[in-house]
């Protein structure tokens, strides 16, 4: 990537900390060629930014880790689940929880004010030596509690899901659908990572579904036109009666016992 | 001027409702402690305490009261004087109460009990003082004042970095916006660092108030909105210094920056009859909060106004899900300043 400036993604709230960022990068362009390719006051937005695919894809993101709707730790928890994700330095003006868990991980991140040199160096560390988003250990360190929302992109828009919200998750052609009470969102990752990801709360059905183990009222027994018998469950708030593998019914039917 | 209470003197503050309850406390216990050792059996000591309590209480109310209204003067004396004066008073209503009261008709049957009352009372009177004194100097000068610098000197890293940082990035396109911020973030780190040891004018931190709300304007723009009721108060009222704004940084900071949407932060002041009341609120987000900051700046200043007002002020704050705003409410002594 010799020759190419850098591209760059600036996500603050507040609009003096990102004109200040924006200041530094033009300093540096002597030493480092970059071009500041957009800006994001928040997380929401930047997902809206790195998903759209008209904009110019991106090789860093600065980003904040303070900020309303969805904050910096958050953005990352859902880019890690996206297949070209780009590299992401934090800023903070002051966050000890924050800071001393970047230390442990080793992920990067700058302390505002950033002082010019200071960015040139984590810059130059980034492009000489390409980093993956901070591992999913690290970002269990980072938010413990994990993620809260899934995210859906419509027309451009993305619209964050609270995960408590979803009764179902089916793997479809080319997406996942998440099912909530109300409506269906379309949800770009895989099953399998969902699966692993969010173990506690939902349950696989089968080979393309997981249920919220919260929503489960009951199991039917059903014949199937070839005259097969199978087990399907009830969900709350759902018409569909979801069918069970053969492989996944013992571990519905001990669920089931539990209650 | 108004300062902490036991700084200016050993002496107590006999105008102040928490010496009150010190001293009513202090005194029916010894009561009881007296029935309680001069009784052989236990039956008989309810109706020996309602007896001594009899004559006990109506002297020592007439004292409070009487040392209450002497205050102003009480204070002026050396503390060897003000010690003579309140055994004084403190005797002379014992004394008055046993020849004019209901115990006069005790007396007549018994003449040594006008003799003991007044010993039992002075040694009582005395014993008093002497709590008071050591109570004062163990929390002032030294103690009161150093809990009083280490409790007004936080001011939040995370505000300090964030104001520096915005300058910074309006230094080059506004640097006449940067100016006026540095201006402002001098003012607010002189006050902080000065000796907060006084009662100062609202108006004065009024205006220290709006400086810091001017500077989180800079970094967080139309998002905050303030609104002031400050009509119903006279500028020349007294509070505490540096209330206003930590109270303000911790609305801003639970209350305005986890939103993109632009909230209002109110304050208001009233007075009513003899107490300020200061009403502040902010807009309430229902989601998680991880940090624990906000209860640790509550406390902090709820020391304060203990330090400064003993009993007599309280703070209480609660969330108000009707509304969906956190509401923070004070009420403190009304005091008058000199006026400028």
């Amino acid at each position: 990537m010799s020759g190419a400036p850098l591209r760059l993604l600036i996500v603050d709230d507040e609009a003096p900390a990102r004109a200040r960022l924006k200041n530094l990068l033009a300093d540096i362009c002597p030493e480092l060629p970059n071009l500041v390719v957009g800006e994001a006051a928040d997380g929401v937005e930047a997902l809206e930014w790195l998903t759209d695919p008209s904009t110019v894809p991106v090789d860093v993101v600065l980003v904040d880790i303070r900020m309303p709707r969805l904050d910096g730790i958050g953005l990352v928890q859902h880019l890690a689940g996206r297949a070209s994700a780009p590299a992401v330095i934090f800023t903070t003006a002051y966050d000890q929880y924050a800071v001393r868990a970047f230390d442990l991980n080793a992920i990067d991140y700058l302390l505002k004010p950033v002082r010019a040199s200071r960015l040139l160096a984590a810059l130059n560390k980034l492009t000489k030596l390409p980093r993956a988003l901070p591992t999913a250990a690290a970002l269990r360190g980072l938010a413990p509690e994990g993620r809260t929302h899934l995210h859906s992109s419509e027309r451009g828009r993305i619209l964050l899901v609270p995960l408590a919200d979803i009764l179902f998750l089916r793997a479809e052609l080319k997406y996942v659908t998440a099912q909530t009470s109300e409506r269906q969102f379309l949800i770009e990752e895989s099953l399998t990572h969902l699966e692993q990801e969010f173990s506690e709360r939902f349950i696989r059905l089968h080979r393309n579904c997981l249920a919220a183990r919260g929503a489960i009222l009951g199991v039917e027994r059903e014949t199937a036109p070839d005259g097969e018998m199978h087990w399907t469950v009830l969900l709350r708030d759902v018409a569909e009666k979801l069918p069970v593998s053969r492989r996944q019914w013992p571990l519905i039917k001990a669920l089931l016992k539990e209650e | 001027m108004a300062s902490i209470r036991q700084s200016s003197s050993l002496l107590p503050d006999f105008s102040n409702l928490g010496v009150w309850l010190r001293i009513l406390l202090i005194t029916n216990a010894l009561a009881a402690l007296a029935v309680f050792a001069g009784n052989r059996q236990l039956a008989e000591m309810p109706g020996e305490l309602a007896l001594l309590s009899a004559s006990v209480e109506p002297p020592l109310i007439a004292s409070l009261l009487l040392l209450s209204a002497l205050q102003r003067l009480l204070a002026q004396l050396p503390y060897a004087v003000g010690v003579i004066s309140v055994l004084g008073v403190v005797l002379a209503c014992t004394a008055l109460w046993n020849v004019f009261g209901v115990a006069a008709e005790a007396l007549a049957t018994e003449p040594g009990n006008l003799a003991r009352a007044l010993f039992w009372a002075g040694l009582c009177a005395a014993a008093l003082l002497f709590y008071f004194n050591v109570r004062a100097r163990l929390q002032s000068p030294a103690l009161a004042e150093a809990r009083l610098m280490a409790l007004s000197a936080r001011i939040r890293p995370h505000f300090l970095f964030n104001a520096l940082n915005a300058v910074l990035g309006v230094i080059r396109s506004d640097p006449q916006r940067a100016e006026a911020a540095l201006e402002e973030l001098s003012d607010l780190f002189r006050v902080l660092m000065r000796d907060n040891r006084e009662l100062v004018r609202l108006s004065d931190e009024i205006a220290l108030a709006r400086q810091y709300l001017d500077l989180e304007r800079l970094r967080l723009g139309d998002r905050l909105q303030v609104k002031w009721d400050i009509e119903s108060c006279p500028p020349d009222a007294l509070m505490p210094p540096l209330m206003l704004q930590p109270l303000l940084e911790n609305a801003v900071y639970h209350g305005i920056e986890p939103s993109d949407q632009p909230g209002e932060i109110t304050i208001g002041f009233a007075r009513r009859g003899d107490q300020l009341q200061i009403e502040m609120s902010n807009p309430f987000n229902s989601g998680v909060d991880r940090h624990p900051g906000n209860q640790m700046a509550l406390a902090n200043i709820r020391e304060r106004l203990m330090l400064f007002f003993d009993l007599e002020a309280r703070l209480e704050a609660k969330a108000e899900t009707d509304s969906g705003r956190y509401v923070v409410r004070i009420v403190m002594p009304y005091r008058l300043g000199k006026t400028a």
